[in-house]
């Protein structure tokens, strides 16, 4: 079981053994967007945190995803441009986003962990 | 929370199915089920889809003046439109400007019931008490009835199970009958560009109804999502975004719902308001005008996006666009200048600051499946 973290935008990052870090869109996120048409993926290169990086289409609108933590793209999932559907129908697992280096690799264990982040639907939900 | 929305009288059942609510037009409505909106689309198109469209106002003119009023108000033929046939028309402004469009139906025994649309009927019910309120009775229905729209190449089975009448009705046809026993007013009309129909219910039996139609095998409730992306295939324009008071029938591409008697070379010419604007600009070509828009990348293209040339001039506005689950892509429908107003003519929308190329296509984008017999 890998060890999650989570954004308050619902994005989910799990540190990899190779030193990235894999972003991707909570089931929450999914489920409030609903079906994903289209996916603008990042430019491989350095974002600051909290820039743009990936917008996100639905039938219905467009939503940003944002960058957790300063650090530079090195990767983007292929899949998402053929099949965008993956992050509705496997949010967790192949619709993620992108992988990235942070600038700061303990930054990631700042970030909400699960308890935080299931706390923090719960409270939305009760909104 | 609780800005007292306003409810329809399906709001319970809406919430029963487990629909996302959001507020649309001052009103509480669904604007998906958990179906989701890509195959409450598909569901729509492939078999039959269930809306409450209860938002929408209805009202009803009566006397024997009625017609001959409505006229003034309409660039419509209303005079010559038969008993149980109805109509598409449009409240214009004095400069042309569109106020609101709207269904017309003859009921028979001088009475015309008018949908409306839900954010323009208080306005639209002002309107006509302020210019032909002397001329016929105005009754708004808006709490009285609901209306139903059950939509797709198989509305027809469903709905004839328990109103067999329905099934002989062509396209733009209005009636009156009754479905299990409950008293309606049916049209064989829609506004996705699939046969089916449209139904008029007492407010008091539109829940019974309603669960009586989902009962029907083809039939899925579908949200507000859906009928968004099923118009936008259609090509039908969407009031208050792909038109409005600054926009004229002949700028919004709806030449063809100005009856030809009412034109300027018709029996009844003119005499509707901004009739003189209408016609200079049929005579000698508007501005701008209405086109439809194909994305030639996966890239949806959205209301408000900026259209440029291939020299970074803005020649025009996106005023719908998104994507179309049929179709398979993205589409649009923008406003332009004249000169780009060609088939296949190619223009960028702005998105995210980057050019998405786009060719101007015919509309319809998915071709429409009325039933005319």
């Amino acid at each position: 079981m890998s060890d999650l973290r989570f954004t308050e935008d619902h994005e989910w990052l799990r540190a990899e053994a190779d030193g990235s870090v894999t972003v991707g869109i909570t089931a929450f996120a999914q489920d409030a967007l609903g079906d994903v048409v289209f996916v603008q993926l990042p430019e491989l290169q350095a974002y600051d945190k909290g820039a743009e990086a990936a917008t996100v289409e639905s039938v219905k609108a467009a939503s940003g995803v944002y960058m957790p933590l300063n650090g530079e793209v090195v990767e983007v999932n292929p899949a998402l441009d053929a099949n965008p559907e993956l992050v509705n129908e496997d949010p967790m697992g192949q619709g993620w986003f992108f992988r990235f280096i942070p600038s700061d690799a303990a930054a990631v264990g700042q970030l909400l962990d699960q308890d935080a982040y299931d706390r923090l639907i719960k409270a939305n939900a009760e909104a | 929370m609780s800005t007292e929305l306003l409810k329809t009288p399906l709001n319970a059942l809406h919430r029963e199915l487990g629909a996302k609510m959001v507020e649309f037009a001052g009103y509480d409505m669904p604007v998906q089920y958990p179906l989701g909106v890509m195959k409450e689309h598909l569901h729509t198109r492939e078999q039959a889809g269930l809306f409450d469209v209860s938002h929408m106002g209805q009202i009803l003119l009566t006397g024997p003046g009625a017609a001959k009023a409505l006229e003034t108000l309409v660039p419509v033929d209303i005079i010559d439109l038969p008993v149980g046939m109805q109509r598409y028309a449009m409240f214009t402004n004095e400069t042309g400007g569109i106020l609101d469009d709207l269904m017309v139906a003859n009921l028979g025994n001088d009475q015309l019931m008018l949908v409306v649309n839900a954010a323009c009927k208080n306005e639209d019910l002002a309107h006509l008490q302020k210019h032909i309120g002397s001329q016929c009775e105005i009754k708004p229905l808006f709490e009285e009835r609901a209306l139903l729209a059950l939509q797709g190449p198989q509305a027809v089975t469903a709905l004839a199970r328990l109103a067999p009448a329905v099934a002989h009705m062509t396209f733009m046809q209005y009636t009156s009958t009754q479905i299990d026993g409950i008293d309606c007013f049916v049209s064989r009309s829609g506004y996705t560009g699939e046969d089916g129909y449209e139904i008029s219910v007492p407010a008091d039996q539109a829940d019974a109804l309603a669960r009586r139609l989902l009962a029907e095998p083809e039939v899925a409730a579908i949200g507000l999502g859906a009928r968004d992306s099923l118009r936008l295939e259609a090509g039908l324009c969407l009031y208050g975004h792909d038109m409005n008071t600054e926009t004229t029938p002949i700028q919004a591409s709806l030449l063809w719902a100005i009856s030809k008697v009412r034109r300027a070379d018709g029996a009844r010419a003119g005499g509707f308001p901004g009739a003189e604007h209408v016609f200079a600009q049929h005579q000698s070509g508007a501005a701008r005008k209405r086109v439809g828009l194909l994305p030639q990348e996966r890239t949806p293209v959205r209301e408000g996006a900026e259209i440029v040339d291939a020299n970074d001039t803005i020649i025009g506005t996106v005023c719908s666009g998104g994507f179309g689950p049929t179709l398979g892509s993205p589409l649009a429908m923008g406003y332009v200048d004249a000169a780009f107003t060609a088939l296949d003519t190619p223009v960028w929308a702005i998105v995210r600051g980057k050019k998405v190329p786009m060719r101007v296509t015919k509309m319809p984008f998915v071709a429409p499946r009325y039933f005319r017999g």
